[in-house]
């Protein structure tokens, strides 16, 4: 039997080629008359004010935390949800407890506040 | 008519193999060559997509929409496309320049590499990976990533901005998503694709798990990032979000990964829960499977469009509001509770189907009910707020 991932190994190459090719397209093709104004950072006509790394909200970084607690967790429940056709009824239930815990972990992150936009 | 697509593969093997090419050899070939039609249709099919779209948006917006170039403005996207190619591409000092020059492909190629393992009918697919639906779900986030990186590394604090939104959203909107993808997983017993078809040869997914295929359709949406949920290119807010620094072509494959994600949306959601290719006498006629698959694929492409033309923007304290105090909680809610009433359906010998769609309905009272009281107490501290308790009863009588 071939393997499947032959595909997938020659379609993502083309898939990041061929934009690539009409990007280089446009820069081939198109004027390049660069000068110290056009270069400046654009933020509609204003000049520029302090450097570009600002502070930023915490709450940002706790929403990527959380995120990771999640997609984690989902990684652990494909293989169960694969093999959930020749399950018993109890392993279902175990699944289910696993689900209770992370929604245990979510709602403590709402009652902390972690979920409000401040 | 039988099988016209295998027909064509076994012909192509018997002629490169007739030139004295190895028949393991000819196989890798067809691969490419399949690959590589594959990726430049989907692109190609993208000057009719946006074309299509901002036709149905201006309808929508009671105006013509493009109509212009060629006939009914079909042309508009070429011209377009050539204008863009004779713009300069400002490139703004500062940036980091390999990570910005990426970002753009990345994202095209993310909504290609979806397409590998989408089953376009019988026997016509790009390929069957056994973990299909992971794959989706990670090749998407490639997307993700694409974004995050044009923000960055632009040197602009409002594409920076735009990039934290990205973080926030995308990535948040990823979790219900995976969750709901548990659903077809579970019921086909398979994370391949082509098995999930399969599976759904006697019930489309939707109607066993209506509420699932909703959440999955709204995080989808969020996950392709417009309206209503267009805050990292927020143009009133953030001037023009991560792409702000772009311009010419790099900024028209963003626009081209935008637009073709919106059809991959459609595609994805009528190969989970519509049944893919399936479809009165499908089997028979693999043309017949194709012509549904593109028929249910624009259906939901269309509404996704509708969405985008009946809703304003959200802010991003409802988006994530949307996201994590409801979306979330109910996709744990969806997954743990067709999983016990799935099983315990087995075991009892009552009606797949009937307990399914019993417990989505008692699973969709309760959330209304939820979500009325919630509102009601929200419409409540409001009007105490304004010092305005007369208006309560009338309120509520509405």
């Amino acid at each position: 039997m071939h393997d499947p991932w032959v595909f997938v190994a020659f379609l993502l190459p083309i898939g990041l080629l061929l934009p690539a090719v009409a990007v280089l397209m446009g820069i081939l093709l198109g004027p390049r008359k660069p000068n110290a104004i056009k270069g400046t950072t654009y933020e509609c006509g204003i000049e520029t004010v302090g450097e570009t790394w600002v502070q930023f909200r915490a709450s940002y970084y706790i929403f990527a935390l959380i995120f990771v607690v999640f997609d984690v967790e989902a990684v652990f429940l494909f293989p169960w949800a694969v093999a959930y056709n020749g399950m018993q009824l109890y392993m279902v239930l175990e699944g289910v407890l696993f689900l209770l815990i992370l929604a245990a972990g979510l709602l403590y992150a709402w009652r902390k506040g972690a979920l409000e936009w401040v | 008519m039988g099988d016209p697509f295998g027909l064509i593969g076994r012909w192509l093997i018997d002629l490169v193999t007739g030139w004295g090419m190895e028949p393991e050899a000819a196989l890798t070939l067809l691969r490419f060559l399949g690959a590589a039609i594959l990726a430049t249709v989907l692109l190609l099919a993208c000057f009719f997509l946006i074309v299509a779209e901002r036709k149905i948006l201006g309808r929508f917006q009671d105006r013509y929409g493009p109509n212009r170039v060629g006939p009914w403005g079909v042309f508009q996207t070429v011209a377009d496309f050539v204008k863009l190619i004779g713009k300069e591409i400002v490139v703004p000092d500062g940036i980091d320049k390999p990570v910005y020059w990426l970002a753009p492909l990345l994202v095209v190629m993310s909504v290609v590499g979806i397409w590998a393992v989408v089953p376009f009918a019988p026997g016509f697919r790009g390929t069957d990976l056994n973990v299909g639906v992971l794959y989706i779900v990670s090749i998407g986030a490639i997307g993700t990533l694409g974004i995050i990186m044009a923000g960055w590394s632009s040197n602009n604090k409002f594409a920076l901005l735009g990039a934290f939104r990205a973080v926030a959203q995308l990535v948040s909107y990823e979790i219900p998503m995976v969750l709901t993808l548990l659903i077809p997983t579970m019921l086909a017993g398979s994370m391949g694709v082509t098995a999930i078809v399969e599976a759904q040869k006697d019930l489309w997914f939707i109607a066993a798990a209506p509420l699932a295929a909703a959440v999955f359709l709204i995080s989808s949406v969020a996950e392709n990032g417009r309206a209503p949920f267009d805050l990292m290119e927020g143009e009133s807010e953030i001037v023009a979000g991560f792409n702000i620094e772009y311009g010419g072509l790099a900024f028209g494959m963003f626009y081209v990964g935008e637009f073709l994600h919106a059809f991959t949306v459609g595609v994805l959601f009528s190969t989970l829960f519509l049944g893919g290719w399936r479809g009165p006498g499908a089997e028979t006629y693999p043309l017949l499977g194709l012509f549904y698959f593109f028929a249910k694929a624009l259906v939901v492409w269309f509404v996704t469009v509708w969405v985008r033309a009946s809703f304003p923007r959200v802010r991003i304290d409802q988006l994530l509001a949307l996201n994590w105090k409801f979306l979330t909680p109910l996709a744990l809610v969806i997954v743990a509770l067709t999983a016990v009433v799935d099983k315990l359906a087995a075991e009892q010998g009552w009606s797949q189907l009937l307990a399914l769609l019993a417990a989505n309905a008692v699973l969709a009272l309760g959330m209304f009910a939820v979500l009325g009281a919630y509102g009601r107490s929200v419409r409540k501290r409001e009007d105490s707020l304004r010092g305005n308790a007369a208006a309560l009863p009338a309120r509520s009588a509405r």
